[in-house]
């Protein structure tokens, strides 16, 4: 039976790695309480606070931790007329926090998520882990039976082409969830109880071509690599979906990184996940897009970005041209997002003006 | 079976059927929500396709191609939650092609006999005694097929008490003829089995793997979690980050689409290996202390497109319907007697993928796990050999541009075709290309002659 690691288990490193070039970014509409648990880990760093719903209500951050907070007043004030494409009454809206970060990394977190414990009843520092996952290389082009062989312990199989095991920049390290797992509310419906239990002690990359659900628990990036395409979408209030924001920018990251020649690792590391939403609510959420997603897969499966998209805005702008033409027909919703995408570019450009043509990578 | 429909079942029968076009589910209460997704007492009932004494109170061509060709099993109303995954998917399409359909309450068991399993061993080496009774409780109940490698001198020094059939070069010869028995020497010995087994499954290992322990000490049934993967669907069409979906405690994500969850055939299964890793020599080499202790307690589908090497030390695969695609092809011209000095298993279980792939079957990786005993010189073997690395530079791109025609329906015609692109891309670069496409034919041919029980059709 999983566990989370109590306060007092969790250890901090003695080297917080990248503590000057990483931001966590929290959405809440609650409370912070569950940084207490993470304090040994995430002390060191610095916090960019989305407070989601009504903003005359004061989010109360534990003390010692540095911080900037921005709630729907803020985000109005900061973009304008653009802060139309940050969602509201939605955790997707944690994506203008990764807008506003001046750094290079980002790590982005659930307020009801826990330090896990490993096998060895060890509490886990997710942190840590996503680091050495983006610092090391993906390997997209060829699937590695062992898994990532960048880490401790690993290495490249027999038949591993001398000529790939260089690697590829690592975009995304998308890590897991102990306890209660990710499931859509039918599968919630019809399992209630389950719990995730196994500890599945390994990092991969995600081969170039395969899409995967992107879940924004537990998830980090590298900002100048990737970040302009992660935005997460319109929804929450006033939208006719909601669940599906880590699922969208999810789809259009792996596009555009096997596009640009940038690695997606999966697996390691876990965190306690604490709290099973309501299924019922989630129904009413998710079901439009349960239909729609019928349709979106193929779309992103069959999207083909062309050789002059060398930057990740020209890809994504690209992409929102795309997603007008082919998934309108679908809903108008599309449409709305697709217009929503190319504002969220301008406003990432707007306030990250340096930032804001660096090509990245080499697109195929 | 049916009682007659209160007003409340039509409202929802009809709901079901128009649920898309519902703008709003907010005012509905709570049950009825749950019951437009469950539906668990309704007399409606599933058909499965791959049992076909199952009576059904519709024709299955009323059936969509999609839901007809799918591995749908039973739902009974002790609902396991295998069962119920499968139901909500093949509900999801169903309401997605606006078809009714109707479940009924009856499980089936997929157990597979123990008289569907060839345990084959390629006995590179002479005294498989230690080897043999470590694996005695795995292997025991089962048919075995011991191939003598044809350059062995050696008599092979077998223990009692097994069902086996030992096949040495004079039988290779017999069988095939001593022109093309050159087929099977060295490691390449095992695939002779595969040609004259007569079963479904087949499970291979190394004759220098032992059963491996995982972490709770506890001895892996190799043979067991092989079948399981092979008997349970794989999903290549869209990674799940719970890995595979089917095993106990697990499932599909939020986000893995619907039409996606029924799956595949898995045709395939590679597993890994604690203490030697399979590494190429450089590598070995390089680490000499590595060992492989790491138990990544995961199995999970290999995505449909991408590319693998597939290790030979430890495989299993489903006979009928993928037999002909595991080539003993690509023969090093320094071939010897040690994993580190070939290449062959790499270029079949390339040539397995793409096959695979085109023919939308799954290959899976992962559990279970062997434990590989310290063998040989890693040194040694690069001084004498590494064309099998450098090779690698050429055949993972070969591969990975391969493309069948749709006319390659089935898998011999398929093998027919990479054997074909091989001879002309790669023929002119180095002599055991060439030799490896013909043996790919040659392979085709002694299968369709030797191998009686033909191939089922690309499914």
């Amino acid at each position: 039976m999983a566990e989370p690691a109590t306060a007092t288990e969790a250890a901090a490193p003695a080297v917080a790695l990248l503590k000057d070039e990483l931001d966590i970014v929290i959405p809440t509409i609650r409370n912070l309480d569950f940084l207490e648990m993470w304090r040994p880990f995430f002390q060191p760093y610095h916090l960019i606070i989305v407070q989601d719903g009504d903003p005359t209500k004061t989010i109360k951050v534990p003390e010692g931790f540095d911080y900037e907070l921005y709630n729907r007043n803020d985000i109005n004030r900061i973009l304008g007329p653009k802060a139309s494409c940050i969602s509201f009454k939605d955790s997707a809206c944690r994506c203008f926090g990764y807008m506003v970060s001046k750094k290079k990394y980002i790590y982005t977190i659930d307020d009801d998520c826990f330090v896990a414990k490993d096998p060895s009843g060890k509490a886990i520092n997710a942190l840590e882990q996503h680091i050495k996952n983006l610092l090391s290389p993906s390997t997209p082009f060829f699937f590695n039976t062992l898994y990532d062989p960048f880490r401790e312990g690993a290495d490249f199989v027999r038949g591993y082409p001398f000529s790939l095991r260089e690697g590829v920049s690592t975009a995304v390290s998308h890590g897991l969830w102990l306890n209660i797992p990710d499931y859509d509310a039918p599968t919630q419906l019809v399992k209630p109880l389950e719990r995730n239990t196994r500890y599945v002690d390994a990092v991969m990359t995600i081969p170039k071509g395969t899409l995967f659900p992107m879940c924004g628990m537990n998830l980090a990036f590298d900002r100048q690599l990737i970040g302009p395409a992660m935005y997460f979408g319109l929804m929450g209030d006033g939208q006719p979906i909601g669940r599906y924001d880590d699922m969208w920018a999810g789809w259009c990251i792996k596009v555009i990184c096997d596009h640009l020649g940038l690695g997606v690792k999966t697996g390691l590391p876990y965190i306690y996940h604490s709290k099973a939403s309501n299924p019922f609510v989630n129904l009413r959420k998710e079901y439009k897009g349960i239909y729609w997603q019928e349709e979106i897969i193929p779309f992103f499966q069959q999207a083909v970005l062309p050789k002059d998209c060398t930057s990740v805005q020209k890809c994504y702008i690209e992409l929102a041209k795309q997603v007008k033409e082919k998934l309108s027909k679908v809903d108008p919703y599309f449409d709305k997002l697709a217009d929503a995408m190319v504002t969220w570019i301008e406003a990432w450009d707007e306030l990250n003006p340096t930032g804001a043509a660096v090509p990245n990578g080499k697109a195929k | 079976m049916r009682t007659s429909p209160s007003l409340l079942s039509l409202t929802i029968d009809s709901a079901l059927l128009n649920l898309s076009n519902i703008a709003d589910l907010s005012p509905l209460p709570d049950h009825i929500v749950l019951d437009l997704f469950l539906l668990p007492a309704r007399t409606r009932y599933f058909l499965s396709s791959r049992h076909s004494t199952f009576e059904s109170q519709l024709p299955l061509s009323f059936l969509p191609d999609v839901l007809r060709n799918s591995e749908i099993v039973l739902i009974s109303e002790t609902c396991t939650s295998l069962d119920y995954r499968v139901a909500i998917s093949c509900f999801s399409e169903a309401l997605y092609f606006g078809i009714e359909l109707l479940f009924v309450f009856g499980k089936m068991s997929l157990a597979i006999r123990d008289d569907e399993i060839d345990i084959i061993i390629g006995a590179i080496r002479s005294d498989l005694t230690s080897f043999m009774n470590e694996w005695r409780p795995m292997f025991s109940r089962f048919h075995l097929i011991i191939v003598k490698d044809p350059d062995l001198k050696e008599e092979l020094k077998i223990p009692e008490g097994f069902n086996l059939d030992v096949y040495e070069k004079s039988d290779i010869d017999r069988v095939v003829g001593s022109s093309t028995s050159v087929l099977f020497s060295g490691y390449a010995c095992r695939y002779f089995g595969y040609l004259v087994s007569r079963k479904k499954y087949i499970i291979s290992v190394d004759d220098d793997c032992l059963p491996a322990r995982d972490p709770k000490g506890f001895v892996v049934d190799a043979v067991a979690q092989h079948i399981t993967n092979l008997t349970t669907p794989a999903t290549p069409f869209f990674f799940n980050t719970l890995y595979d979906p089917f095993t106990e405690g697990a499932d599909f994500v939020r986000g893995y689409p619907f039409s996606l969850r029924s799956g595949v055939k898995c045709a395939l299964s590679c597993g890994l290996w604690l203490n030697m890793a399979d590494h190429d020599a450089p590598t070995q080499a390089l680490k000499a202390r590595q060992r492989n202790s790491r138990y990544v307690d995961a199995v999970m589908t290999v995505p449909a497109g991408s590319l693998v090497p597939i290790s030979g030390i430890n495989i299993a695969f489903d006979r009928e319907v993928v037999g002909p695609a595991l080539v003993p092809a690509l023969k090093l011209a320094g071939e010897g007697k040690f994993r580190w000095e070939t290449m062959e298993d790499i270029w079949s279980g390339l040539c397995v993928k793409v096959v695979c792939d085109h023919l939308g079957l799954g290959v899976k990786t992962g559990l279970p796990y062997v434990w590989r005993t310290d063998r040989g010189d890693p040194i040694a073997s690069l001084k004498k050999e590494w064309e099998g690395v450098k090779l690698m530079e050429e055949v993972v791109p070969f591969f990975q541009s391969v493309r069948l025609p749709r006319e390659a329906t089935t898998v011999e015609d398929c093998v027919v075709e990479v054997a074909k692109a091989a001879k002309e891309r790669l023929g002119s670069t180095d002599p055991v290309f060439a030799r490896a496409a013909k043996a790919m034919l040659d392979w085709v041919n002694l299968w369709k002659s030797v191998g009686s029980i033909s191939s089922s059709p690309a499914v």
